[in-house]
């Protein structure tokens, strides 16, 4: 049995995802009417939604610790959110500013913060290798942390996935792929670019320990993510857990979706994994008034993050040329080149 | 100058084509006329591709010609080796240029060197298309142009239009090219609904087809004073740097058109005339484009160089954040400033 203070705190990370990305839909489309300008608006670049994915980030992220690593994908705020990212700092790191978690470097597809050791790589499934490195120093140090890296399905065929499930599996590495399921990759849907329709089955090849749950049970991506977690946290190795989740959005904003049918995005809007967690909760004989207590601190919580973020300065122009190292040799400083040498603008 | 003049130089264009529109022409010529050409890359059908590289192809030539592929690039990069060295003419698209390193090894070990390493007894066919360039606030994980790492690896011919006109000639010309071709095509020239082009791109294209050959720079605009040497999305700011410039100083745009081969000839003619150069590249400033311009000419014609400046990237990641991606990417205003510069009236 899943104790109802941790579905509580399950259901408050969703809505906090869910809420937080309806207002970051808000901002980015600010700016960017009546036509489409994906460089305009208060938010700019691309920004990838993961409305429907809530119930993996926070299932798997309620079995972890902040010494535990998290590496996620391009869309990563449900994670980050569930893992205790610091949401006022990713928020002003989404805006662009200079109080961001990188200082504006990175934006949301490269949000880090090693206060709870998270971390985002834009690229497809190569946050993987780098999640196995977590579980090796681990392993090595003797401490019971884990790593965990969060992927697409669309990421299960890249070799940089199915090369770390070797390496972990055969060094016995406590990580635990999470690979979310929403069954399209941009426009290519699973079935066309994979002839496995479990990807779990991936683990069979390696000798790792695999299990598919659909997200629409938050409390079973709990249990199944407590198994995978556990293994990893008591040296027995690691584990891919793929989990069925929904698209509600496009794959970015922006993206017309013209290539996918209409009973595919009706179907993902029909199937919420928080209404349905919310009546979990109701049968555990959780109340309206917590459930309202819940819903309101996550409203809130989000409205203070984006507002706190707005407020932020943004960078300096000249904070482009820091931080290429720690140590910058001489000759590559962090003062500012010549402007003839460069694209400055004074 | 030009080995040989465009054939189509003497042809009416009755019709602005935007530059992916231009592309896609070329390509439906070419597997009209031949059925080896095909078309594989991720999200190319069904969405005709995130950048419209692809748009409408589908439709006429169906899933085995414009083939939708897994996101696995080392494979399907890799089979369009195969296929090449096999005797079609594959175009295998990479969709951001920044995801080379995924499928690094199949790029220059295998598709660039496999006819040296032949001995000249296999040739590869085939072309590499990828988008290119930042100036949308996408980070330092799919903004860069990567112009001189690939040209900078020998085997491969490195295309990269700036117009509709020449984005098609180009394409023609790439498929029908017996060695690897890489076409390099800038994300901001394409038309893209959601990511508005500068006037430039957007030309008169003749219907029929036509070549433009390797190692013909174009002269975009003629000038006395001051010779501008660029490529790609530059070329429009280095235009319009010139426009800018024109009541004082007399400013010639040579628009490179392909790096691999680099036509000297044309950029010494222009320095002969005018005796100042200023390379300006989207690519990083060290040891790429700029520098193996101003050392060709050099090498060349020293004696004709009264001044230099090179306006590029700085040596840093291209960060998110608007103040400073405007930083680090040059603007007009640098290019006219470091005109100027060369000028000596700073």
């Amino acid at each position: 049995m899943v104790a109802v203070n941790e579905l509580q705190e399950m259901y408050e990370n969703m809505v906090t995802a869910r809420q937080y990305e309806e207002r970051l839909q808000e901002e980015y489309l600010e700016g960017k009417q009546p036509a489409f300008d994906i460089s305009a608006g208060p938010i700019p670049g691309e920004l990838h939604l993961a409305a429907g994915h809530e119930a993996a980030g926070a299932g798997v992220c309620q079995h972890l610790r902040d010494d535990d690593t998290v590496t996620a994908p391009h869309r990563p705020h449900h994670v980050a959110i569930a893992k205790g990212v610091d949401l006022k700092r990713m928020t002003a790191e989404i805006f662009g500013r200079e109080s961001g978690l990188s200082g504006g470097k990175g934006g949301h597809m490269h949000l880090f913060d090693p206060n709870v050791k998270f971390a985002c790589s834009g690229i497809i499934a190569e946050g993987c290798p780098p999640a196995v490195g977590a579980g090796l120093a681990a392993k090595q140090r003797n401490t019971d942390s884990v790593a965990v890296a969060f992927l697409g399905e669309g990421a299960i065929d890249q070799g940089a996935f199915l090369e770390s499930l070797n390496l972990a599996s055969v060094q016995d590495l406590p990580v635990v792929f999470v690979v979310e399921d929403n069954d399209w990759a941009i426009s290519m849907p699973k079935e066309r670019v994979t002839d496995v329709e479990n990807g779990a089955q991936r683990a069979d090849g390696f000798g790792l320990h695999g299990a598919r749950v659909d997200a629409d049970d938050a409390v079973a991506v709990y249990d199944a993510a407590r198994d995978a977690v556990g293994r990893a946290r008591d040296g027995n190795g690691p584990s891919l857990l793929e989990v069925q989740v929904h698209r509600r959005m496009g794959h970015f904003m922006g993206d017309p979706e013209a290539y996918r049918p209409d009973e595919d995005k009706d179907a993902a809007q029909q199937r919420d994994s928080i209404e349905r967690l919310e009546a979990d909760l109701r049968a555990n004989g959780v109340d309206d008034e917590t459930i309202d207590d819940l819903r309101s601190r996550a409203h809130d919580r989000v409205e203070e993050a984006i507002e706190w973020a707005k407020d932020q300065p943004e960078p300096d122009p000249d904070d482009a040329y820091e931080d290429v190292f720690v140590n910058p040799p001489s000759g590559v400083t962090d003062s500012e080149p010549s402007t003839a040498d460069t694209g400055g603008d004074d | 100058m030009a080995q040989q003049e465009d054939n189509a130089s003497d042809q009416q264009a009755d019709r602005s084509l935007t530059m992916s529109r231009a592309m896609v022409e070329a390509i439906a010529h070419e597997m009209r006329a031949n059925d080896e050409v095909f078309y594989m890359g991720e999200d190319v059908a069904d969405y005709g591709g995130i950048f419209d590289s692809t748009q409408g192809l589908l439709e006429e030539f169906g899933r085995d010609r414009i083939m939708d592929v897994p996101i696995s690039e080392t494979a399907y990069l890799g089979a369009a080796v195969g296929a090449a060295q096999e005797g079609m003419r594959p175009i295998a698209e990479l969709m951001f240029v920044d995801f080379f390193g995924v499928a690094m090894d199949q790029i220059y070990n295998q598709m660039a060197k496999n006819t040296y390493m032949s001995g000249g007894s296999v040739n590869v066919p085939m072309v590499l298309t990828a988008a290119v360039g930042g100036t949308y606030n996408d980070a330092a994980q799919h903004s860069q142009t990567l112009y001189g790492t690939f040209a900078h690896l020998p085997g491969m011919k490195v295309v990269v239009p700036s117009t509709a006109y020449d984005a098609k000639g180009l394409m023609h010309n790439a498929i029908r090219d017996d060695d690897p071709v890489v076409y390099m095509f800038h994300k901001r020239l394409m038309g893209i609904g959601w990511l508005p082009a500068p006037d430039g791109p957007k030309t008169g294209v003749p219907e029929d087809d036509y070549t433009i050959p390797f190692g013909s720079a174009d002269v975009k605009r003629e000038g006395a004073d001051v010779t501008i040497v660029t490529l790609g999305l530059h070329v429009h700011r280095a235009l319009e740097a010139a426009a800018d410039l024109a009541d004082d100083i007399d400013v010639e745009v040579v628009d490179l058109r392909t790096l691999v081969p680099l036509d000297t000839e044309t950029i010494l003619d222009s320095v002969a005339k005018t005796g100042h150069l200023v390379v300006v590249d989207e690519d990083y400033r060290s040891y790429g484009v700029t520098g193996e311009i101003i050392a060709s000419v050099a090498e060349a014609a020293l004696d004709d160089l009264e001044a230099v400046e090179r306006v590029a990237l700085p040596d840093v990641p291209i960060p998110y954040a608007r103040p400073m991606e405007d930083e680090v990417i040059p603007g007009t205003d640098d290019i006219t400033e470091a005109v100027r510069t060369a000028r000596g009236d700073e």
